[in-house]
């Protein structure tokens, strides 16, 4: 049997960008968090988003996965605005934190998010044992989800988000705390999935994470400094690694600020 | 705009209410000792209102009307304390971003805790009926329904009150401050006809009210009566009316 049935809209048109945002405004608590970003994201290329902590990078994520409010501007995913219901099934996301029932066992975890995404019975189980694969869970599956290192803790959040193999992966700072070997192999997993087509979305505050990413979108207090691959902001900046770019950048953009 | 009309046209899927109801309870399981709790709680409270009371005449009298009201504030708890988690530990969330509906998930909540409130007033009926010799005039039938919907009225409530704690710590702190005045205008204190107008009034809007109204006929002899019905009705519409409360509450998108 030759193909897999396209039912989401991404893969039909995987030239078109995954996002594509136009002067997008967030704000919350009346405070600014985003602040008028206009931006595309790229299908089938990991997107790094990077930026100091406190800059708006989970809140535009938790824009793009639907639960945020927009206060002005457009952004749309995969064509489509975002918080449109038809998009639920298309992004995986997982959050910092990971939300997963702690009180629950791995298979007990994938086997209700993978119901919520709409798994029947026999593709549940395939969906299930090949999350646990390919991020090394196997023979946790019967444990509970609260016994788990951080490290397991973190896969297991990651898991969920891969279960409904979605058009865009959000993933917000999922290597943060890891082990390098671990950090390592999840990078390799997330370009293994760019190059079957997935999008990714990957933020970090850590600078050295940036140069394993496609595309850099660099943010600071609300905005971009810069969208461009790594090679290219290292040209346009003459720096000799993305950290000091990211502070050249930085300093650029001060005196413009109010 | 899109995700409101969305909801509102999507139809409760039977499927994902009853992977929630599965989910909640498997939660349940894996904790013992809070399901060990939960039913033994609301009986071991009645055999030491039998201890107290020590006089079979008011037993019979008062018994049921707490047979109502452990099982709500146990429930009111439970529920409270568990959707509060479900919001700070992000799973909330996960699932809002998840082509899950409002009402699949409030519905599964309901199922799984009434599922438990069944088995919470089956014990502490049993243990009532058997061990401390409560006698009803009537069918135990009344009593057992009027108690599981005083318990699944506990449940929404919590579910309902969660939405504006915070912390783990606030969603336990409502259950004195939403359930116990309930408890001193429900008539079991003093009886609510000699309340003066204003209690009366608040007794009138409180939804406890109804729960031991019913219980009082209950033990009075009018087994389903009128009253007992009317009684019934008010409480279920408080239930489905905190529900729809907790899905409005419940917001898929954040400001």
């Amino acid at each position: 049997m030759a193909g897999v049935a396209v039912t989401s809209p991404g893969l039909s048109r995987l030239a078109d960008p995954v996002v594509a945002a136009n002067g997008l405004v967030v704000r919350r608590g009346g405070q600014v968090i985003l602040d008028g970003l206009t931006f595309t994201i790229a299908s089938g290329r990991v997107t790094g988003l990077l930026g100091p902590s406190g800059c708006g990078k989970t809140t535009l994520m938790r824009t793009l996965v639907g639960v945020q409010m927009v206060a002005a501007g457009e952004v749309k995913l995969l064509g489509r605005p975002t918080g449109d219901p038809r998009l639920r099934h298309c992004v995986g996301y997982a959050t910092q934190d990971p939300a997963v029932y702690t009180d629950l066992t791995l298979a007990e975890n994938l086997r209700y998010f993978g119901t919520v995404l709409g798994l029947a019975r026999p593709r549940l189980a395939d969906a299930a044992a090949r999350t646990v694969a390919e991020l090394s869970l196997g023979g946790l599956e019967d444990r509970l989800v609260g016994t788990f290192s951080g490290g397991q803790l973190a896969r297991a959040g990651l898991a969920v988000a891969l279960l409904g193999q979605p058009d865009l992966l959000v993933l917000d700072e999922p290597t943060v705390g890891l082990d390098p070997v671990l950090r390592r192999d999840l990078w390799a997993m997330f370009h293994r999935l760019a190059a079957a087509g997935t999008s990714l979305l990957v933020s970090s505050h850590v600078m050295d994470e940036a140069a394993r990413c496609d595309d850099l979108l660099f943010m600071r207090q609300g905005r971009f400094l810069a969208m461009a691959t790594p090679p290219e902001i290292l040209a346009r900046t003459g720096a000799a690694d993305l950290e000091s770019a990211f502070l050249t950048l930085a300093s650029r953009s001060e005196p413009a600020r109010p | 705009m899109t995700a409101a009309t969305a909801t509102a046209a999507a139809p409760v899927r039977w499927a994902l209410t009853w992977a929630t109801a599965r989910r909640v309870l498997a939660q349940l399981r894996h904790d013992p000792r809070t399901i060990t709790m939960m039913i033994a709680v609301p009986a071991v409270l009645m055999i030491l209102l039998r201890y107290v009371l020590n006089n079979p005449v008011a037993l019979n009298r008062f018994a049921p009307e707490f047979i109502g009201i452990f099982p709500l504030v146990v429930m009111f708890i439970v529920a409270a304390v568990t959707t509060q988690r479900e919001r700070a530990r992000g799973t909330l969330e996960r699932l809002m971003a998840m082509p899950l509906g409002k009402l699949d998930l409030l519905l599964g909540y309901a199922i799984a805790f009434g599922l438990v409130a069944c088995a919470q007033v089956g014990v502490v009926l049993a243990i009532s009926l058997t061990w401390l010799g409560v006698q009803l005039p009537g069918s135990v039938a009344p009593l057992a329904v009027v108690a599981v919907l005083d318990a699944l009225l506990g449940m929404s409530l919590g579910l309902f009150a969660s939405a504006f704690a915070r912390t783990e710590f606030q969603a336990v702190q409502f259950m004195p401050a939403f359930v116990l005045p309930q408890v001193l205008l429900c008539g079991i204190v003093v009886a609510r006809d000699q309340m003066t107008p204003v209690l009366r009034w608040l007794s009138d809007v409180l939804p406890m009210s109804y729960a031991v109204d019913a219980m009082q006929h209950i033990s009075t002899g009018a087994a389903w009566s009128s009253p007992v019905n009317t009684d019934i009705g008010v409480i279920i519409g408080f239930t489905v009316g905190a529900l729809i409360g907790g899905a409005l509450t419940l917001r898929r998108r954040t400001r």
